[in-house]
């Protein structure tokens, strides 16, 4: 998002620029692809959460797209990740199977989680992504402890620990900034600034320095980076890994986002207006971006496009069949997976 | 077989365990150059190094997180928290981060991680350094907890805990570590979590104990022994998994039990064992169980209230010459 965009640190120039950043056609479409996929898979979870088929709580990452895929294309495949409650988009983004992550929305067996999870807690351990967490902050020194232990075995991997705006205001934050920067841990701290943290505005929770600057106190370098821009998204998080694999430790981005939806499907959203909404939806979508310049850039046809979309929702409505004719978890399942036998 | 103290017991486990597995390390706060704050982990700075050994910050929520995410990472930390009154800073990231994963990931994450220090009444130290927290953490699916009496369950426990692929509770306590135990040599030595310990046979009443109150309620059967009545006393050793059945062979022998703890009897393990043995061998008892816990207040400073709040074993006494029908 571009509210603060005006005392951004972040050298991503704001869109409409002449300086955009360097992708190839094949790589756009990459993104494009990946981030319609989110999106739509989002729309059908927020669909079938209507028809009763999902359940309890369900946070959707529409209008936050640029910033997973972002952050997945700027690491290494085998980086870890480790996110909040909002976590479907980074499944998708590292390669989950669309059908199993909305299995595990549906609750069924053959869910990613199988069935136990849900919505807020889904790990992928082949794609080291390290969930999907319900309490709000708790995941921020989780993520500090996968960097310990990749600086422990010293396999060169960095850890992403993401969090939103709200999120940030949760003490155990510091602390984890505290000792990932005492020991010089390979983490990037990645804040989700969607704005709002549940229906509470950022004006209204924050006092001091911007997000981004939240580290300084720390010696954490901070930066806010349009979260809208995928190419940006990923340039910021390629420039802080390779920093922190070279043992310089942790660093702060602030991504500017926005999430079109409600904090989760029963939220309303009265605490902002339509006209605000629309007005990012229109004029500084993550989506749209890459689509314009696709075309502008003569990488695609609208046709080409078009096709693409019709692709894209072929995978999510077969996502969404599987997720539907899977069968529940069997009741012995109930009593499985509480602990390993020794 | 040579004498430890319950605190050399548990460096010498620490240790061997770090010799045997390179990703078995040790954090908290004056773990490293310190030596612990109750000097726990004398000698092991020296033998590890920095790396292995990780004074952090005060910083509870903090690094029992980093702990977590570390046994997420592959890695086998020992979480060392200067005392359970302060884990309450972290408690979330013990139940939820820790306890929860496996189950909620349907099997996919493990977190091979031990939570360990000194639980419960030291002495003198008031109501925030003073409780016990073996029901808390026994409530919780997911976790195991742990609470030994002498110096050889210490390192045997502490020894499975380790090599446990589960996260576990190991509640020590301060007034014990300084006590000595015949302790068997060997760094195969383990006791199993989950298995209760009979230390002293007896047919007329059962007396269940843990940690600290293990030493109580010997000394208790050893005054009933003068007054002809037998005690059967049971070290519980572990909390979770509670090991109902050693409990439940007792008492159909004894038809009476009594209950031991420091912490507090409200929903407390002497409410759960009792709520056990009511349920699988009701029949059998000849005198309603007894629950014997530290005073329902919090912990008073003053020598004499605090002894009023503790058990003591006086009342273990008179609790089973009453369960006995005597006089």
């Amino acid at each position: 998002m571009a509210t603060n965009r005006r005392k951004s640190r972040s050298k991503t120039a704001a869109p409409g620029e002449d300086a955009r950043l360097p992708a190839s056609g094949h790589e756009l479409l990459g993104y494009y692809r990946e981030m319609l996929t989110i999106r739509r898979f989002e729309e059908k979870a927020g669909q079938l959460y209507g028809m009763g088929l999902i359940g309890g709580f369900c946070h959707l990452y529409i209008g936050q797209e640029a910033v997973c895929t972002g952050i997945k294309y700027g690491l290494r495949g085998d980086d870890s990740i480790i996110t909040g409650y909002r976590c479907h988009g980074f499944m998708l983004a590292r390669g989950a199977a669309p059908g199993a992550v909305m299995a595990e929305l549906t609750g069924r067996a053959s869910g990613v989680s199988r069935g136990k999870g849900g919505s807020m807690h889904m790990f992928d351990q082949e794609h080291a992504f390290y969930g999907g967490h319900g309490i709000v902050g708790a995941q921020v020194p989780l993520g500090v402890g996968l960097a310990l232990s990749h600086k422990y075995l010293a396999n060169g991997k960095v850890s992403a620990a993401c969090f939103g705006e709200g999120a940030a205001n949760q003490g155990q934050v510091y602390e984890a900034f505290n000792m990932a920067s005492l020991w010089h841990l390979p983490v990037i701290f990645v804040i989700e600034n969607n704005q709002y943290a549940m229906g509470t505005s950022i004006a209204r929770a924050k006092s001091g320095t911007e997000m981004f600057e939240r580290g300084t106190s720390f010696g954490i370098p901070g930066r806010q980076v349009d979260g809208m821009d995928v190419l940006a998204v990923k340039q910021a998080i390629e420039e802080a890994a390779l920093n922190s694999r070279e043992g310089n430790g942790p660093a702060l981005l602030e991504m500017m986002t926005y999430r079109y939806r409600g904090h989760s499907m029963s939220d309303p959203a009265k605490y902002r207006s339509k006209e605000e909404v629309s007005k990012v939806r229109h004029e500084h979508d993550a989506i749209d971006m890459v689509r314009t310049r696709l075309l502008d850039e003569s990488h695609a046809t609208e046709e080409a496009l078009k096709e693409i979309d019709r692709e894209v929702k072929a995978v999510v409505a077969e996502a969404a069949d599987y997720a539907q004719s899977e069968p529940e978890p069997d009741a012995v399942e109930l009593w499985t997976d509480v602990m390993h036998a020794v | 077989m040579p004498a430890l103290t319950v605190r050399e017991a548990l460096r010498d486990a620490m240790a061997e365990e770090m010799r045997a597995d390179p990703l078995v390390f040790l954090m908290g706060e004056e773990v490293a150059e310190y030596q612990g704050a109750y000097k726990i982990s004398q000698g092991l700075l020296e033998e590890f190094g920095p790396a292995r050994v990780i004074d952090t910050p005060i910083t509870e929520a903090g690094f029992a997180g980093i702990g977590v995410g570390a046994a997420f990472g592959g890695l086998r930390p020992i979480i060392e928290f200067m005392t359970f009154n302060f884990a309450m800073q972290a408690i979330d990231q013990l139940v939820n981060s820790a306890g929860k994963t496996l189950y909620m990931t349907g099997g996919i994450q493990s977190c091979p991680i031990v939570f360990r220090g000194p639980n419960g009444p030291a002495a003198r130290v008031a109501a925030q350094h003073s409780q016990c927290y073996a029901s808390w953490y026994g409530q919780v699916p997911g976790l195991k907890v742990v609470a030994p009496y002498s110096a050889a369950d210490a390192k045997g426990l502490l020894k499975s805990a380790i090599r446990d692929p589960n996260p576990v509770v190991f509640l020590e306590n301060e007034l014990l570590y300084g006590q000595s135990f015949e302790v068997p040599e060997g760094e195969d030595y383990l006791v199993p979590i989950g298995e209760a310990a009979v230390l002293r046979p007896g047919a007329d009443v059962t007396i269940v104990a843990f940690s600290r109150m293990v030493g109580h309620a010997l000394a208790a059967a050893e005054t009933l022994a003068g007054e002809g009545i037998e005690a059967e006393v049971i070290d519980l050793r572990s909390i979770r998994p509670l090991d109902s059945e050693t409990i439940l062979a007792s008492v159909r022998r004894t038809h009476r039990l009594i209950t031991v703890e420091e912490g507090w009897a409200f929903a407390g393990i002497g409410a759960e064992i009792g709520a056990i043995v009511m349920e699988h061998a009701f029949d059998e008892l000849d005198a309603p169980v007894a629950r014997i816990a530290g005073a329902d207040v919090p912990m008073p400073y003053a020598a004499n209230l605090e002894k009023l709040a503790l058990p003591q074993p006086e009342q273990i006494v008179q609790a089973a010459r009453n369960a006995c029908y005597v006089e």
